[in-house]
This record gives structure tokens, sequence and C-alpha cells, in this order.
């Protein structure tokens, strides 16, 4: 067994003076190190959780607290998993994810290999695309609807200029079917940059060699990006969307402040929806059912994506 | 130069710039929009055809800061001449300036509780983080998981029951509890991206102060900590810039006396509909420090918002 210089440093000490160097055990100082943190996440997060859980199997509302409590076992599952409004928020989620994420990863992917060119100065329009996405998502939904203002908004004066149409004739965040769009352009603005780095890391970590090998074997540009650039990047795309699809399942507000969810429910998305639930009408009991079901949706759907990466990894 | 058949050609990269170039420029276009819309009038804010060309003016800004009441000519006339710029500003809308904004109040709790939770959170998670990188803990793997996944949650999800237990405990509404939310939110991040940082360190130096006598506490606080320096302050800027950002916990947990910035900049009305230079000038202020900050952090960024996932 070979002893590391400390250890053999730390036998050679005599037992009393060693006590006295070297303070408290390892062991105490690591207990001491780490118990408050997970002190804090269990008070703030899984304290929280268990108490969600028990609150989901009663009627419990907050606004009336001197109400009885009943146990109402899985009822508050069964109605919620059979509330047609429900489906429609989860259809809308989906739109909302579908599209953010097909659209950030080809644009940031595009973007990504562009800047891997190496152009010059391309270190600092790398800054400065990536500005968007440190922002405050509030803020910026807010702002956006400046932006999507019939006629006085930007946005609709530059579609209006480029096709022709009326500016003032089609309202992005009135119109039942442009509000999902809305928020998909908006998210999309904010958060390519984000999947545009890590691509741009995928891409930096392609060793040349591969290509110069490729290069002597008279590969095609075309092939050489087929069969070595997305192959190798895959695992950072597949990290990327995973990023993007947990945040965008969580997703409130962007997208609260930029339509509110809707107009009617089109742009409700789950967290939209479980806020109005829980804070606007106070069924507390059922939106704890529904937060219930919300985050084991996310874990189930994370792990397995997660184990499908791993594998891309090892490959 | 020596020739690299994988250097890409000139006309490659030319033509990579332009589209790069490109793309940034549309994207600046809504945040320059905000910032201009800051210095624009009320009446050019919502001229159209939207104008880029305009007289700037401060009007945004001190209307941001003041709560105004109209007056009349009579009252304007008795007010006297008005004493300073700001004032001249409200007198030409025929309006008295009747008090300081909530904005200047809100704004400096955004402050407070950022860098009340960033501090906490650099404190707790260098340590935490320490303990992980050199030390056996037992169930290291799970203790690490379990501090990921924790910010898997929807905030609204968490929200409900922390609402209750905040209610009980009194912190409902106070800078204390939304520091200790924040806080607790930003540990995982900051463990997994200080754990990536530390674990970097070679252990030897350590190894080398306990033997010329330290103790572990003085070995990771005259060692460890100064070697670390660099990724604690990227780190923190992170914690920083997700409490400054923060918008559901804010809306759901604050109304009065802890509200930040964020859920109150959207709420600013002017005297005749929305007073949208005021908005732009609030979320100006607001955003521009974040995007000093992104050009100090540009070497850490991956790293950060992977959680330390990409180290590059």
């Amino acid at each position: 067994m070979t002893l590391s210089p400390l250890e053999t440093a730390a036998a050679k000490t005599p037992a009393p003076l060693a006590k006295r160097i070297r303070g408290l055990s390892d062991r105490t100082i690591a207990w001491i190190f780490v118990a408050p943190t997970i002190f804090l996440l269990l008070a703030v997060n899984i304290f929280p959780l268990i108490w969600t859980i028990r609150l989901s199997f009663t009627n419990f509302r907050v606004n009336r607290p001197n109400n009885d409590v009943e146990w109402v076992g899985l009822r508050n599952y069964e109605r919620i998993l059979s509330d047609p409004d429900v489906w429609s928020t989860m259809q809308a989620t989906a739109h909302f994810l579908i599209w953010t994420i097909t659209l950030q990863v080809l644009i940031g992917f595009a973007l990504a290999f562009l800047i891997n060119k190496k152009f010059k100065g391309n270190d600092m329009w790398t800054t400065i695309i990536v500005f968007p996405m440190m922002l405050s998502p509030a803020v910026v939904g807010n702002f956006w609807t400046f932006l999507y203002q019939p006629q006085i908004g930007l946005f609709n004066y530059v579609i209006a200029f480029f096709t022709g149409a009326d500016p003032a004739s089609f309202s992005m965040i009135g119109d039942v079917h442009l509000a999902p769009w809305a928020i998909v352009i908006a998210d999309t603005w904010m958060w390519t940059p984000f999947v545009m780095l890590i691509c741009l890391a995928g891409l930096r970590s392609i060793p040349d060699s591969i290509y110069e090998a490729a290069e002597c074997d008279r590969a095609s540009k075309w092939r050489q990006f087929w069969t070595i650039t997305i192959p190798m990047a895959l695992p950072f795309l597949m990290l990327a969307v995973l990023f993007r699809g947990i945040e965008n399942f969580k997703m409130f507000d962007l997208v609260v402040q930029l339509t509110g969810g809707g107009p009617g429910n089109t742009t409700t998305l789950t967290s939209i929806d479980l806020k109005r639930e829980a804070f606007e009408k106070w069924r507390t009991g059922y939106s704890s059912a529904y937060a219930v079901i919300l985050f084991v949706t996310v874990f189930g759907l994370a792990s397995i994506y997660v184990k499908a990466l791993n594998k891309v990894k090892e490959r | 130069m020596s020739f690299s058949v994988t250097e890409p050609s000139k006309g490659t990269k030319w033509l990579a710039g332009v589209l790069v170039i490109g793309y940034a420029c549309i994207t600046l276009v809504p945040l320059l929009w905000i910032i201009a819309t800051g210095f624009k009038s009320p009446t050019d804010s919502i001229a159209y055809p939207p104008i880029v060309v305009f007289e700037p003016t401060l009007e945004g800004y001190v209307n941001l800061f003041t709560e105004r009441t109209r007056a009349t000519p009579d009252m304007l006339e008795a007010a006297g001449e008005p004493q300073t710029w700001y004032d001249e500003i409200v007198r030409e809308r025929g309006t008295v300036i009747s008090g300081p904004s909530r904005y200047g109040e809100r704004f400096l709790n955004s402050v407070i509780i950022g860098f009340g939770s960033t501090f906490l959170c650099m404190v707790l998670g260098t340590m935490a983080a320490y303990a992980f990188s050199r030390f056996k803990v037992p169930l290291k793997d799970d203790l690490l998981f379990f501090i990921l996944s924790t910010r898997m949650m929807p905030p609204i999800a968490v929200a409900i029951p922390i609402f209750l237990m905040f209610r009980n405990l009194g912190l409902n509404d106070t800078h204390l509890g939304m520091i200790l939310l924040y806080t607790a939110v930003n540990l995982s991040l900051s463990v997994w991206l200080l754990k990536g940082f530390i674990d970097e360190i070679p252990i030897e130096y350590e190894e080398a102060a306990l033997i010329d006598g330290y103790t572990r506490f003085q070995a990771f606080y005259k060692v460890v900590l100064p070697q670390a320096a660099t990724g604690i302050a990227s780190t923190a800027i992170f914690c920083l810039i997700f409490a400054w950002n923060e918008y559901a916990f804010a809306v759901l947990l604050t109304s009065g006396t802890a509200q930040t910035a964020p859920p109150f900049i959207p709420t600013i009305i002017g005297t005749s509909g929305k007073d949208w230079p005021a908005v732009a000038a609030g979320a100006t202020i607001f955003l521009v420090p974040v995007m000093v900050f992104t050009i100090l952090l540009r070497k850490h960024l991956l790293r950060g918002i992977t959680f330390g996932a990409v180290r590059k």
C-alpha cells in the first residue's frame, strides 16, 4: 500500500501532537461543512415536497383555514387526469416545448458551426449574442408585449414592412392562432444562445486530427459533417435539449408576462394553470396533486433521457 | 503559417463572419429598442411608423422615479418657477411631483436580497463543495444528485407549501425569507460549480500546508480559498444573476416590503395608458448591470449555465 506524503507525515508524528495539529477529525469537518447545505435544502425543498404530497390527498383550501380538512384519497388525481382543460394546457406546453427546442437547436447549432470557423472577432460577437439569455425573463416578456403591439409595435412594423400586410391588422398576443407562436418566438430569441454555447463547446472538443485523417481518406466535406461533426457533437446537443426541456417545462415568468396565458387558454402552460389553481382559485389540495403530477413527469422524463444520453456518450 | 487542411478558407471565414454578425445585429434590436425607448418622449415611443431618430429626453427616467399629480394652471403658477431640471420636465406636462415612486425601494430590495442570498450561498456552497471534493462523505453521489434534483422542481409547485410555511413562520414578504429561499434555490448550482473548481486545485498544496502544521480549517481558508478565488467569484455572479432575475417566487411570496424589481417593473403605468418610456427606463437600469456581468463572466459562462457539466 502506498501512502501519500500527508499520510507518511501523519504516521511519523507522535499521537498527541498529531491530534493538536489536525484539530477536528476530517470526518467531523466534512459533516460540519455539508450539514448546513443539506439542512437548508431539506427545509426549503424536501419538507415542502412532502407537505405537498400530503396536501394532495386532502381538500384543504388556504383561504378557508377553518373548514374541516378531509382526506379525499386519490380523488384530486382522478379529477386532474380526467379534466379536458388540463389536457389542453398539456397540449399548449407540448407545442411550446417542441417548437422552441426545434428552433433553438437548429439556429443554435448553425450559429455554433459558423462561429467555429474562427473568423476574426468571433469571441466578441459570441458574447454579444449571449446577452438575451442572461436577462430577467419577466422584464423581457413584459417588453416583448410592447414589440408585439399592433400598429405601434416594432415587430409588427418589421413583419408588415417585409410582407406588405397592414401592421394594425394582426395582433401577435391577441390572436388565438398567433399567440402560441408569439411565445415561441420570444423564447427562441432569448434562449438560442444557450444551445449555441453548448454546441460550440461540443464542436471545439472534436480534435483536428480526425478531420485531417478524413481529408487524407478523401472524404467530402459533406460526409465529414455527417460522419464526424454530428455524431461527435451529439452528446452536447442532447445535453442542451435536456436543459432546455426541463427549463421550458417549468416555464412561467416569460409567458405569464407576455400573454398571461391568453387569449382564451391558448398559451396557458401547465405552470400558469397551476398558479391559477393554487393562488387565484386557492384550491390547495387540488393544485398540490397537480404539482406532484408535474414533478413526477419532469423527473421521469429527465431520468429516461439521461439514460439515453449516457448511452450516446458511451458509444 | 503552415498549411492546414482543417483551417477554413478565407472565403468560408468571411461568409461565416457575415452570417453571425447579421444574427447578432438582429438579436440586439429588441435590446437596443428597450434602451432607446427609455429616452423617448411618450408620444415618440408610440409613434407610427416607429422612429429611430428622436430628440432624447430623460422624461421616462423622471417618471420612473417620481409620482406626479395633474395640476391646474393656477396651481402651477402658485408653485413658482421650477427648481430643478426634473421639475421642469414634469411641469411641461402640466403636472407636479408629489413624491418619489416605489421603484427606488424595489431596486434596493433586489440589491439587498440578491447580495444577501449570494453571500450566504457562497459561504454554505464553498464549505459543502470543499467537503464533497476532498473528503469521503457517505452517500456522496446520492447527496450530490439530490442537491441537483432540487433544481428540477417547477417553482410554482414548491411555492404552495413554502407560502404556507413562510406564513406560519412570519417570513412572508420579508427580506430574510427571500434571502433564505434564493440561497436554497442557488445552492445546487453553487455546490456543483464550486466542486468542479476545487477539484482542479492540486491536493498537494493542502498536503504541504498540513505538514507545515496548518489545521484543516487553516488549510481551507489560507490555501484553498485564495486558489479558488476566480471560481468563487464567477459562481457568485451566477447566483447573483439568478436572484436578480427571479420572478415566480417574488411575485407569489412578496407584495410590499420585500418585493423585488422584476414583479414591479411590469406594473408601472402612467397617467394615461401605459407609460412605455418609464417601463423601458426601469428595464434598462435593471438589465444593464447583468450585461456588464455577462462580459466579465464570458470565460466561465458555459460552465455556469450547464452546472459544470461542460467545462470546455
